[in-house]
């Protein structure tokens, strides 16, 4: 119950301040016609998906970095007398996940307008879209809580999230060369399941460890 | 590790791995050659960096479930240490790879995943650093400690091994498993993972005492001016 009020609350929050989706949205389209202006000619597929994985770790960075540092000052203390940590982090992670998978559809969008359009496992690919869009909410989520405690949010954010996502980052990439190639789902298999795996893991260890940060 | 004299054993076990890791016969194989003993230096630094990492993540649950100082002291010395066993496992590691390989660097997945387990306790420093109230920097700073070896175990245990490395014993490439009748080199192996470990412990224990008792000079000092 409690969950559900939370995750439609980050939602009511963003739609008032549009200005920060609408960043976001336009951060990555501008990243986006910076390759369509680089790079001239057409791109490999393996330079695809490094690219278009790496601009969505980028997009969701900057996406998640500011899941705590948007509150208010006091509404802090406001919630921690209302709710358990727990349902804080969980409707965090949700929410980010839903975002993060929002901005990779769009940088699809993207991606196949200005640039190409090599997937030919469509569905594979948007399952791949889904798993690394929880690894990263995953890791970013709890990290974002540890680096807005401190004076340099943004910057140290980026430097504790690239070294613990680059994992998930490897296999996603792995996976949409998958989908380029259009070999069989089967080949695939053992990736997604390592990726499930991690995420599992990340979200796990995140939910067990926000209480620690959110006492302070 | 005050007072235990098991620590002493590493200087025995040390002398031996060195003068015997020099001296005793290897199997002679193609391209590796005579860096085979690089064997005896460079891998016991890996298993010494991950049991002292290990021990840091410890003593940083340790730290979340009881708040005392100590603990966060220990698990930062014992990551600094752990630190200082990676680059000289790396270094090491690059100096055999340019006589076999032919060059430092190689992006190899094992490579790889050194350095990123370097990156991310590089990141735990640079976090350390950048948050000024002692408690709070004990407690995120333990926080990310245990989410950070969490998410490193798939990085450089699994994934690794999904991929063909070049390294002696993957990828149908001769390793140390494959030459059984070789139990010579175990006999060095052995001893020299042993020794290391046991060194690495014995730093860190030097710098956790160092650490505390520059603590208790503090305190002192400013029980005096008050």
């Amino acid at each position: 119950m409690s969950l559900r009020i939370l995750i439609w609350k980050e939602i009511q929050i963003e739609l008032r301040r549009k200005s920060v989706i609408s960043g976001l949205l336009l951060y990555l389209a501008c990243m986006t016609f910076i390759y369509y202006t680089t790079f001239s000619s057409q791109l490999a597929p393996m330079t695809w998906s490094a690219l278009y994985w790496v601009t969505i770790l980028f997009t969701v960075v900057s996406t998640t970095t500011k899941s705590f540092m948007g509150e208010q000052k006091g509404r802090d203390t406001y919630y921690y007398s209302l709710l358990s940590p727990e349902s804080i982090i969980t409707s965090k992670i949700l929410y980010n996940f839903a975002l993060s998978a929002i901005m990779a559809s769009f940088g699809f969008v993207l991606f196949a307008l200005l640039l190409s359009n090599p997937i030919t496992d469509g569905w594979l690919f948007l399952i791949t879209i889904l798993l690394a869009s929880h690894g990263f909410s995953g890791s970013f989520t709890l990290l974002s809580g540890i680096s807005s405690r401190a004076a340099s949010g943004s910057v140290l954010m980026a430097v504790l999230g690239f070294p613990i996502v680059i994992g998930v980052l490897v296999l996603a990439i792995t996976v949409t060369q998958n989908c380029i190639d259009g070999l069989d789902r089967s080949v695939s298999y053992n990736e997604l399941l390592i990726l499930i795996a991690i995420n599992l893991l990340v979200s796990a260890v995140s939910y067990l460890l926000f209480p620690y940060i959110w006492r302070s | 590790m005050k007072g235990s004299y098991w620590k002493y054993l590493s200087i025995p076990l040390l002398i031996y791995a060195i003068v015997g890791g020099l001296l005793m016969t290897v199997p002679r194989l193609a391209i590796v050659n005579e860096t085979i003993r690089g064997l005896y230096y460079h891998v016991p630094m890996w298993f010494g960096m991950v049991a002292l990492f290990l021990t840091s993540t410890y003593y940083a649950i340790r730290h979340l479930m009881t708040s005392q100082p100590e603990y966060d002291i220990q698990s930062v010395e014992m990551a600094h240490t752990g630190i200082l066993y990676g680059i000289l496992g790396i270094v090491t590691g690059m100096i055999w790879a340019n006589y076999t390989w032919g060059s430092p660097w190689h992006g190899d997945p094992k490579q790889n995943g050194a350095a990123i387990a370097l990156l991310i306790y590089l990141a735990y420093f640079v976090l350390r650093g950048s948050l000024d109230n002692r408690e709070q920097r004990a407690r995120l700073s333990a926080v990310y400690n245990i989410f950070a070896f969490a998410a490193m175990i798939p990085l450089i245990f699994i994934i690794p091994r999904m991929t063909s490395s070049m390294h002696p014993g993957n990828g149908g490439n001769p390793g140390f498993n494959t030459y059984d009748l070789d139990s010579n080199m175990r006999l060095v192996f052995y001893p020299a993972v042993i020794g290391w470990i046991i060194l690495g412990y014995w730093i860190a224990s030097l710098r956790i005492r160092l650490r505390l008792a520059e603590e208790q000079i503090k305190e002192l000092e400013y029980e005096k001016n008050n």
